[in-house]
């Protein structure tokens, strides 16, 4: 819960998006470790397959973000996300 | 064979829908094509019946052919079926060939136009809602086919809609026409609600059965009916739509004016005839209309400038002729006149194009002359079609359908000798206008050259008009001269004759006698003022009151002036003074409230990607406090 809250804030308040992505990282494990936790607590084995699945999620996400980053780094030459606010109403 | 009966107005309708989607894309021939064959494909189906009708009768000289049941609500069951007896028969036979031969000339005539298809499925339309109208078996469906021979006519006048005055006379057409159908629909509900049904053959029996002669209900239906036809026949009161319909392209005004749109309102009549006969005051009515309109009429067409509105105002005082017919109880003469006039009035009409088409759209018929060298084909069409409307005797058509009403409109119960004189005076009138069309534009000398002549496409139907236009009128003629009475006793399988007068009736020599005077005199007056001695004219224009004369007569007895004081401004005046009343305030406060709401909305909408996260972010906790703690 901690880590999660720790993830969220980390994504809000940076504007470097390496380290947006990095936290977004930190709240998938945060879910994951909680998977593991109600796992262990109840001796059930769901709570580790989930986080295989969660292991593999992460990576295909981390990819297609990196991905995206270099972009749009190529784009504004810069990795500030609020550089990239076209989309304004 | 009568079974092929619905293929007569689904095959221009089918055309007119093909035209209407794929029209754009095709190729002008092939527009020409589709457009010309099923008006003349229409026709063959018409000459089949109207052969196999003539040869084998079936029983009751009526054939019914229901396709489908249209409505069945509560007892009360309408059918989509098609009714075919002597008056449809004819009419039919007649609509169709005059419509295919109008078809076939402006094949020719609209080929430099832009909207070659759009005009083509127009015209289809406009046949194949005429044909609905006679056909049908009840009030309903011949009411669908009235209004779409109304929605074609305003499409059709107001064909080139970029100039704006043509789309005016559009709307004019269709508003006009409609106050006359809101009483006729009026009509129907009554009809309806009375007699329990509308199916037209049923419903004359029961009112015939229900209702006694000069029963009040009876006359109150019959009027609504009369105001319907009134506006969709143009008679006096609602005829100010006609001469402004001329906007339209020429073969159009040949088509509403010769065989569809205004002769439906003399159909309608002829059609519930049974109910008028219960109504004698209603027959007088349309006497007194048709009287009324044929003598104003004649008189405005003296003074148009504009050679299409002269034949306009023509065929609003022949139509008058035909409701004196009618009003009178001569309803084969009425069907009779509306043959023949068919014939020369497409024929006159489609001879004016040509000449205007030949002067470079020069409508003035004081700035053409002399044409009867340069365009001898349209000279000696138009020159027939003229006689046969003025009523030249002996050898052509309009003399003998004339000349039955007439004789009708003394002979006849419910004639009268002032009606019969009036439509002499009528034929008097109709001679001098014509001749006067006729001398000004094909006499005198020449004052515009002429640019276009009109190829074999266009002069073809000329010449086949005006060959019916001659022989059209010996189907039918009086005891003196050969006593043929083939086509009244056709439509009297239908059709009523009506009731001689007991005494003091005039021989049939005397009638016709007078009328041949009539058409003698008023040639006589044109030829004396337009050809021998121009001078006149000019010396009766210095006159004050003949002057004022003129002016009231050509603003067609100021009844445009009066409409427009009594109801176009009062409605337009009051408009404008409703614009801001609070009904509007609602719905403008609904524009205004949404638009703030988007004034709101739009400040969330900033780009930037950290706040929609954290709008997620907050989203997803008051999400789930709500679901833990409510």
């Amino acid at each position: 819960m901690i880590l999660f809250a720790l993830g969220t804030i980390g994504l809000l308040v940076r504007r470097d998006l390496i380290f947006i992505l990095m936290s977004i990282e930190v709240m998938l494990n945060a879910a994951g470790l909680a998977f593991v936790a109600a796992g262990a607590r109840w001796g059930q084995p769901d709570g580790q397959v989930m986080f295989i699945f969660i292991l593999a999620t992460a990576a295909a996400e981390v990819s297609i973000g990196l991905a995206l980053v270099l972009r749009l780094h190529r784009q504004y030459k810069s990795l500030d996300v609020d550089a990239a606010s076209e989309m304004r109403g | 064979m009568l079974k092929l009966l619905w293929l007569m107005p689904a095959i221009p309708f089918l055309s007119s829908l093909m035209l209407i989607i794929f029209g754009p894309r095709l190729a002008k021939r092939s527009v020409a094509v589709l457009g010309v064959s099923s008006i003349v494909l229409s026709a063959l189906v018409s000459a089949v019946v109207t052969a196999t009708f003539l040869s084998f009768p079936p029983p009751g000289n009526a054939f019914t052919q229901t396709l489908w049941t249209w409505m069945d609500v509560a007892g009360f069951r309408l059918h989509i079926g098609f009714y075919l007896d002597a008056i449809s028969v004819l009419m039919t036979l007649v609509v169709t060939f005059v419509a295919s031969l109008i078809h076939w000339y402006s094949a020719e005539f609209m080929s430099e136009d832009e909207g070659y298809s759009r005009f083509f499925a127009y015209m289809n339309l406009f046949v194949a809602s005429m044909l609905t109208l006679l056909l049908a078996d009840n009030l309903v469906l011949l009411y669908l086919g009235w209004e779409g021979v109304g929605l074609c006519s305003y499409l059709l006048i107001g064909f080139w809609y970029l100039v704006p005055a043509n789309g005016a006379a559009g709307r004019k057409a269709f508003i006009v026409t409609r106050t006359g159908d809101t009483a006729m629909i009026v009509g129907l509900a009554l009809l309806a609600t009375q007699l329990g049904t509308l199916n037209i053959q049923e419903l004359m029996l029961k009112a015939s059965a229900q209702w006694p002669v000069g029963s009040p209900y009876a006359l109150a239906a019959a009027l609504l009916l009369l105001g319907g036809a009134v506006g969709k026949s143009a008679q006096l009161s609602l005829q100010t739509w006609l001469p402004d319909a001329m906007a339209g392209p020429t073969p159009v005004s040949a088509l509403l004016h010769a065989a569809t749109m205004v002769t439906a309102g003399v159909y309608l009549i002829a059609r519930t005839h049974a109910l008028f006969a219960l109504a004698p005051l209603a027959r007088h009515a349309v006497a007194t209309v048709g009287i009324a309109t044929l003598i104003l009429a004649g008189f405005s067409a003296i003074t148009q400038w504009d050679l299409k509105k002269v034949l306009a105002y023509s065929t609003i005082s022949q139509i008058g002729y035909m409701f004196v017919a009618l009003g009178v109880g001569a309803w084969s003469a009425a069907i009779f006149h509306f043959m023949t006039h068919a014939f020369f009035k497409a024929l006159l009409f489609l001879g004016a194009g040509v000449v205007i088409d030949a002067m470079d759209d020069e409508h003035n018929i004081f700035k053409m002359g002399g044409l009867r060298k340069e365009l001898p084909v349209a000279f000696w069409t138009f020159l027939i079609g003229g006689c046969s409307l003025a009523g030249l005797p002996l050898v052509t058509a309009g003399f003998y359908s004339k000349g039955l009403i007439i004789r009708a409109a003394r002979a006849s119960q419910d004639g009268s000798p002032a009606l019969w004189l009036l439509a002499i005076l009528g034929v008097l009138l109709t001679a001098l206008y014509t001749f006067r069309m006729i001398f000004v534009v094909f006499f005198g000398r020449a004052k515009i050259p002429v640019g276009k002549r009109p190829g074999y496409r266009m002069t073809i139907p000329l010449v086949v008009l005006a060959a019916l236009s001659v022989v059209g009128g010996f189907v039918n003629t009086p005891a003196a001269l050969g006593d043929i009475h083939v086509f009244t006793d056709f439509l009297n399988r239908a059709l009523p004759n009506w009731i001689e007068r007991p005494a003091g009736s005039i021989t049939e020599m005397g009638s016709e006698g007078l009328v041949t005077l009539a058409f003698l005199t008023g040639l006589g007056i044109a030829y004396l003022v337009y050809i021998r001695n121009p001078r006149y004219a000019d010396a009766l224009a210095e006159f004050s009151i003949s002057k004022a004369l003129h002016q009231f007569w050509f603003a067609d007895w100021g009844m445009d002036w009066l409409y427009d004081r009594i109801f176009v401004r009062p409605i337009l005046w009051f408009a404008h003074f409703d614009r801001a009343d609070f009904i509007d305030s609602v719905y403008g406060g609904v524009a205004r409230l949404s638009e703030l709401t988007y004034f709101a909305l739009r400040s969330t909408e900033n780009g930037k990607v950290r706040w929609y996260a954290a709008g997620i972010a907050f989203g997803a906790v008051a999400l789930v406090s709500m679901v833990l703690f409510l």
